[in-house]
C-alpha cells in the first residue's frame, strides 16, 4: 500500500501578540495556538491524492510540544488514517537543520512514497524544510507547487517563479511542498470531528528515533538570536470621509510628502 | 582576505538589482566572489566586476537550468570546496530558490543558515561572528538580530537591503566545470514559460507601490490602479484575495505568502488590511489607504485614510495629480 507523510506545523495563531523568550526562541506559551494555516492546503492536497485511488495510507507528523497534538486533531478531522507525534523536551528551539533531521528519521520510521509538506510555517517561515527534507531522505525535491498532480510512479507540479511559470516533474518517491494557490482547504464534517477522536495517535521521543538530543535543540542550533526587538507599533493618522473633495484631499497630503 | 561568496540571481546573463545590493553587502565582510550559472554566464561578467567581484565563477553547463535546485547546490559546494579555508560568507537572494539552495548547501558545509536579512553587517571580532544579519519577523511587529555559530554563515537577502554602490575592480574568470550529483538529475523542469515584463518598477524595488484589492469588485478595475501607478511612477501590487479572484498575476502578490515591500509610498486601495497583508508592506515608510469601511484594519496603520468609494476617490485623484502635473 503506498503511503502519503503529510507534515503539519502548530504554530502561534498569526492574529495574536507573537514574543519571544529570553532564549531567542518563540514564546508558544504566551499566544493561542492551531493548526498552521499553510499545511491546511497540505492536508487537502494530500487527501486529493489519496481519494483519487490506489489505496493509498495517509499519516500526518508533527514535531512540538503537547499543543501540538491539537494540529494533528485538526487535520485527522479533515481525513486521514493516523498521526505520529514527536515529542521530547530537548526538541526545544531546534532550528531548520535539527528540524529536518528530526522529520527525516520520523518520515523512514512510518515508511514514504510521497512526502507534502506546506511551503513555508507561519512562525519561523523560512520555507527550506522541505529541501532539506529532500536532501536528507536522498529523494527528489518538488517544491512550492501551486498546482499538484501525482499520477502512477511519477508527480507533476505547477512552480511559480517571479519571471516564469515552470512545469517540473519527478519519480517518487518524493517530497512535495505545495503553497496556498493550490485552492481552499475543506472544513471538518461534524463527522470527521468524531471520526477524528477514534483514529491512532503514537508519540516518539528522540530515543524511539535513535536521535542524540545533543544534536537538536539549542545544544544543536547552528544560529543564534543576539537580540529582538519589539518595533513601535504604527499609529493611525488622519482618516477623512470623501464627501467628494478625498481625491484632492489625498492629493493635498502626497504633495506634502513630496510624493508629487 | 576573506572570500564572500555571491550567487548571481539570473541565468541569462543579466545582473539584476538584488545582485548587486549583495556585491555591494559582501564588501563589509570580504572580497566578493560571483557565482553566475547557465550558457550565457559570461556576458554578466562586466556588471559584477563593476560592483568589486575580484573573481567570477561561471557554471555554462545547460543542465543546471533543466534541473530544479540541486544542480546549483552541487556547483557551489565544489566553488566552496576550491576557495577552502578563505570563505567568509555566502550570500543569496531571498527567494524561494535562493531560499532552498542555501539550505541544501549550508547542509553539505555544515553551516548554519540565515533566511530574509534585511541587513548584513560584518561582526565585531571579539563576539567570533563573522557576520550579522538583521531580520523582520512576525508580520515585522519584531526587529532581530542573529549570527551563525557553525561553518559558514549561509545568508539569504531580501531585496532592498541596500543601495548598490559600485567598485570597480578586474574580476579573474574561472569557468567551472560541474560534476552533478544522481539527485541533480532528479527533479526535472519540462517547460518554462517566461512571464512578459509589465514595463514597471519591480515590485520590491520600487520606491512607491499602488496596490489594489477585493474593494476593487473584478479584474477590469486593475487598470486605474495602473493609471495611478504609471502617474507615479509606482509599481503595482495586490491583496492575496484579489490574485484568488484570478485578477492580477501571483507575481504581485504582498503580503505573507507573497512579496514582502517597504517603499517610501505604499497606497492601500480597496484592502481591508488582513495581518497576512500587512506582514508584507507594514515597514513602508508611509501608507495612504482608501476603503470603504471606515473599521477596516488597514487605517490602523494608515498615515493617511480616506473612507470612500474608490471608484470615485480614485479617478478624482488620478485628475488632481495630472493636473497639478500640468
Amino acid at each position: 500500500m503506498p503511503k502519503i507523510v503529510v507534515l503539519v506545523k502548530f504554530t502561534p495563531d498569526l492574529t495574536s501578540d507573537r514574543s519571544f523568550l529570553p532564549d531567542g526562541t518563540v514564546d508558544r506559551a504566551a499566544t493561542p495556538g492551531r493548526l498552521s494555516e499553510l499545511d491546511e492546503h497540505a492536508a487537502e492536497q494530500a487527501l486529493r491524492v489519496q481519494e483519487s485511488g490506489d489505496g493509498w495510507e495517509l499519516t500526518y507528523l508533527t514535531m512540538g510540544p503537547d499543543g501540538a497534538s491539537d494540529a494533528l486533531r485538526k487535520a485527522l478531522s479533515m481525513g486521514g488514517d493516523g498521526a505520529v507525534h514527536v515529542k521530547d523536551d530537548a526538541l526545544h528551539g531546534s532550528d531548520a537543520f535539527a528540524t529536518s533531521l528530526v522529520l527525516a528519521a520520523a518520515i523512514k520510521r512510518i515508511g514514504f512514497d510521497l512526502v507534502v509538506t506546506g511551503m513555508a510555517s507561519t512562525d519561523a517561515g523560512m520555507g527550506v524544510v522541505p529541501a532539506l527534507l529532500a536532501e536528507r531522505l536522498g529523494v527528489p525535491q518538488v517544491t512550492y507547487a501551486g498546482r499538484l498532480s501525482v499520477s502512477g510512479e511519477a508527480v507533476e507540479i505547477l512552480r511559480d517563479s517571479d519571471t516564469s511559470a515552470e512545469t517540473v516533474t519527478a519519480r517518487l518517491p518524493a517530497v512535495v511542498s505545495v503553497t496556498d494557490r493550490t485552492g481552499e482547504a475543506r472544513y471538518p464534517s461534524f463527522k470527521g470531528i468524531m471520526a477524528a477522536k477514534k483514529k491512532p495517535v503514537e508519540t516518539l521521543s528522540l530515543a524511539d528515533l535513535g536521535i542524540d538530543p545533543g544534536l537538536v535543540g539549542l545544544a544543536g542550533a547552528r544560529t543564534t538570536v543576539l537580540t529582538a526587538t519589539r518595533r513601535p507599533a504604527r499609529t493611525a493618522g488622519q482618516l477623512v470621509k470623501d464627501d467628494g473633495d478625498g481625491g484632492r484631499a489625498l492629493a493635498d497630503f502626497l504633495a506634502a510628502q513630496r510624493f508629487i | 582576505m576573506p572570500v564572500v561568496l555571491v550567487v548571481v540571481d539570473a541565468v541569462d546573463g543579466s545582473v539584476p538589482k538584488p545582485t548587486l545590493e549583495l556585491l555591494t553587502l559582501a564588501r563589509r565582510i570580504g572580497t566578493p566572489a560571483a557565482v553566475v550559472f547557465g550558457p550565457a554566464a559570461r556576458a554578466a561578467v562586466p556588471a559584477l566586476g563593476e560592483y568589486g567581484a575580484a573573481d567570477v565563477y561561471l557554471v555554462p553547463d545547460p543542465q543546471v537550468l533543466e534541473h530544479l535546485v540541486v544542480p546549483k547546490v552541487d556547483a557551489l559546494q565544489q566553488i566552496a570546496g576550491q576557495i577552502g579555508g578563505e570563505l567568509a560568507a555566502v550570500l543569496l537572494t531571498s527567494s524561494p530558490e535562493g531560499k532552498e539552495v542555501g539550505a541544501r548547501l549550508a547542509l553539505r558545509l555544515e553551516s548554519g543558515l540565515i533566511t530574509d536579512a534585511v541587513d548584513v553587517e560584518a561582526g565585531d571580532p571579539a563576539s567570533g561572528h563573522a557576520v550579522v544579519a538583521t531580520e523582520s519577523v512576525f508580520a515585522a511587529s519584531f526587529t532581530v538580530t542573529s549570527a551563525v555559530t557553525a561553518g559558514v554563515p549561509v545568508i539569504t537577502v531580501k531585496p532592498n537591503a541596500t543601495t548598490p554602490v559600485a567598485e570597480p575592480v578586474e574580476p579573474a574568470v574561472h569557468e567551472v566545470a560541474v560534476e552533478l550529483s544522481d539527485a541533480a538529475t532528479a527533479t526535472a523542469i519540462t517547460d518554462r514559460t517566461v512571464r512578459e515584463s509589465s514595463g514597471r518598477p519591480e515590485l520590491t524595488d520600487a520606491s512607491i507601490v499602488v496596490s489594489g484589492g477585493r474593494g476593487l469588485g473584478g479584474a477590469e478595475h486593475f487598470a486605474q490602479i495602473e493609471g495611478l501607478a504609471d502617474l507615479l511612477g509606482a509599481a503595482v501590487g495586490a491583496s492575496r484575495a484579489a490574485v484568488d479572484a484570478g485578477w492580477y498575476p501571483h507575481s504581485n502578490q504582498v503580503g505573507q505568502t507573497g512579496k514582502t515591500v517597504s517603499p517610501q509610498l505604499y497606497l492601500a486601495i480597496g484592502i481591508s488590511g488582513a495581518i497576512q497583508h500587512r506582514a508584507g508592506m507594514q515597514t513602508s515608510k508611509v501608507i495612504a489607504a482608501i476603503n470603504k469601511d471606515p473599521e477596516a484594519p488597514i487605517f490602523d496603520l494608515a498615515d493617511f485614510g480616506i473612507v470612500g468609494d474608490l471608484h470615485k476617490v480614485v479617478p478624482a485623484l488620478t485628475e488632481e495629480i495630472a493636473r497639478r502635473r500640468g
